[in-house]
This record gives C-alpha cells, structure tokens and sequence, in this order.
C-alpha cells in the first residue's frame, strides 16, 4: 500500500508543479528533504541511545517485564498474542505513557524498541502483526494529556487562555483512539495470522 | 494543568534516576555498563531508519512544494461549505498525516491570519494536539525493524485521524462556539 502512495505523492508532486509552474521548487524539495531525513535521523542519534540505554538496564533489572505484569490483565483484550511475561507490553506502556505525557523526543526511541520487542513475538518476519498494527493504532492517535507544541504555539501568539484546548484535544483524542482500536479489530477479524513458533 | 506540566517536567530526570538506583539497589547491577551497552544500539537504530526517512520526506517535501495542497483545497471548499466545515482548515487536515514540521507551519500560519483566539486557531490547536504524523510514525516504525506488509495500518491510522479532526471540528464548535 505504500508504494501506491509514495508513488501517488510524487506523481501528484510533478504534476501539480507542471500545472503551478513550480518545478524548480518541486526539484529543489526533493533535494532538501533528503538532506532533512538525514538530519532528523543523525539528530535522533542522541536521544535514541539515551533512553535505549535507560531501558536495557530497565529491562536487565526485570522492570520492563514487571510493567507487563501489571498490566497484562487490561491490555490482553487489545494484544491477545502478546504472552504476559513478554517485556513487550512494558515497553508498549512506556511509549505511550511518554506520548501521553507529550515526551516527544524519548516516545520514539521508547517507540522503536517497543517494534523490536513485537517484531521477536512475530512469526512471519516481514509481515505486521496484529499487535503492531494494534500498537501503531494506538500510537498515531494516542491520547495526550499536555498538548504542549500547540500551547506553545497559542502563548507565543498572545492567546488569552492558551491552555483551553487541553480539554477539546483530550476529547477529540478519545473519538480518534476509540475509532483505531475498533476499526483494527475489524480488520483483525477478517485476516489470520501466524504467531512465533508456529511455523511460518 | 499546572499539576500535568509538572509530571511533564519531572518526568525525564525522574526516569533516568529511578531506573538506574532501583537497579543498583535491588541487585547491585553494573548501570553505567548497561547503559553503555544500550546506548551502542542507540546509534544503530537511528542509522536503520535512515532510508525510510529520506523516502518519506522527499515525497512530502515534493508534494508541499508542488503547489497541490492550495489546488485540492480549492477543489474541496464547496463541498465542505454545504456540510459546515470550516475550509480554512483543511490544508491542516491533510497535512497533518504525513508531516509535523509542514502541520505545525500550516497551524502557526492560521493562529496568525485568524487571531489566537478565534474559533479558527482553537480548532487547529486542537486538531495539531489530538492527532499524529502518521504516515512518519509508521514508516518509521516499521522501517526500523524490517516489516515491508504493512497490512491494515495505514487505513486504520488515517480513519483515526479522520475521526479525529471531525471530532476536533465539532468539539470546538460545541465548547468555543
């Protein structure tokens, strides 16, 4: 599906450019934004050993597992295929603690190892699994607690009472993560899948 | 709120010193070696995700270059005049999906024309604090482990933000309006 839409992009790109007369600006994106992955990556750099350094000792203390433990019991509903003494839904939980949070720098490093600790639970290596579809469901519409960039914005504007969009964005945000989670159990039901162990 | 912000501020340094001093404490754990030796795979991911950064972000940057977003935006106003969506917003919504730093100058953008206090700013702070980047997200999460199938992930992520800014509209209307 990507590569219909990466490919859509680009051809919408070069098209709407030769209708605006934009190609130079089109071609010179190109060039800038490869430049920017790079940065954004190298950036990361940093703050990705910072935490993964944190939760290996975390995890090396059995407190990654703990967290999973504990919330074992709520979470089974939404990732069944994850066995209660996987690190994996401890490391679920601290990414979406720190997306709730508004901790935008540590939720991807955090992120990231939550996918490595699904990827080991997954039997067919290049092939999502419902706990990964599950998780980046509730990662892209995650609730947040502090909407801080958008504050951020509103004060630097002047707003009168910038922090008024906290309870708007918790209740939009409960709509958009409601809908995530039932539309990937629909999409659950209509597709099998194999766990780890299984043959592939 | 000022109680949220203060979690928020001790959130990372209470992180880095309980962990560890738990760690220490409970099994005498070597912290600094484990750190070392996480942090080492630190450097590794951010490398892996790399190539699906620069594959994502120059077909955005084409696309927010192309002029395309003003010509859909035109295209789309009077259907979204008949149902009562602002059509102001509508270059936030999709941009929203597939670039912060391209959601966030759309959003400052409006805060600006419109005034930090009108129904038009609120909605789209409200939209820029319940939604994600979720193109981003998912190329690279998947990106960093290797997935290639990404099954229902993307409809499933972009219905959400759908939702989501829907909601946003609505809420806003319903509390500021």
């Amino acid at each position: 599906m990507l590569n219909y839409i990466w490919m859509g992009l680009i051809l919408i790109s070069v098209i709407f450019g030769a209708i605006n007369g934009k190609m130079a600006e089109v071609g010179q994106a190109a060039i800038d934004y490869a430049k920017t992955g790079v940065d954004i990556a190298l950036g990361l750099i940093g703050v990705m050993a910072l935490w993964i350094g944190v939760m290996r000792i975390a995890e090396k203390a059995g407190l990654v597992t703990a967290i999973s433990k504990i919330i074992h019991p709520i979470m089974k509903k939404l990732f069944p295929s994850i066995p209660g003494d996987s690190p994996a839904l401890g490391s679920i939980v601290v990414n979406l603690s720190a997306n709730m949070l508004g901790l935008n720098n540590a939720a991807t490093p955090l992120g990231l190892k939550a996918m490595e600790e699904l990827n080991k639970l997954n039997g067919m290596k290049e092939r999502a699994s419902n706990a990964m579809c599950m998780f980046l469901a509730l990662n892209t519409s995650s609730v947040q607690l502090i909407p801080a960039t958008s504050i951020a914005i509103l004060v630097a504007a002047g707003a009168t009472s910038p922090t008024d969009i906290v309870i708007t964005s918790l209740l939009a945000t409960i709509c958009s993560t409601i809908t995530a989670i039932i539309v990937v159990k629909i999409f659950e039901s209509f597709s099998s899948e194999k766990t780890a162990g299984e043959p592939a | 709120m000022d109680i949220l912000k203060q979690i928020s501020d001790w959130a990372i340094p209470f992180m880095i010193v309980s962990i560890p001093l738990y760690a220490i404490i409970r099994f005498k754990a070597p912290v600094y070696e484990h750190f070392v030796e996480g942090a080492k795979e630190g450097f590794d991911v951010a490398v892996k995700i790399i190539p699906y950064l620069v594959g994502m972000l120059v077909a955005i940057g084409m696309f927010r270059a192309s002029g395309a977003m003003d010509m859909m935006t035109s295209a789309l106003k009077p259907v979204l005049d008949k149902v009562g969506f602002p059509s102001e917003i509508v270059p936030l919504a999709l941009m929203r999906p597939l670039s912060g730093s391209g959601s966030l100058a759309i959003m400052s953008d409006l805060v600006k024309t419109y005034g930090p206090d009108s129904l038009i700013a609120k909605i789209a702070a409200t939209i820029m604090g319940s939604t994600e980047t979720t193109f981003y997200v998912i190329a690279v999460y998947f990106g960093s482990v290797g997935i290639k199938k990404f099954r229902h992930s993307i409809p499933s992520g972009l219905l959400a933000d759908l939702v989501g800014i829907i909601a946003s509209v609505v809420i806003c209307y319903w509390i500021f309006g």
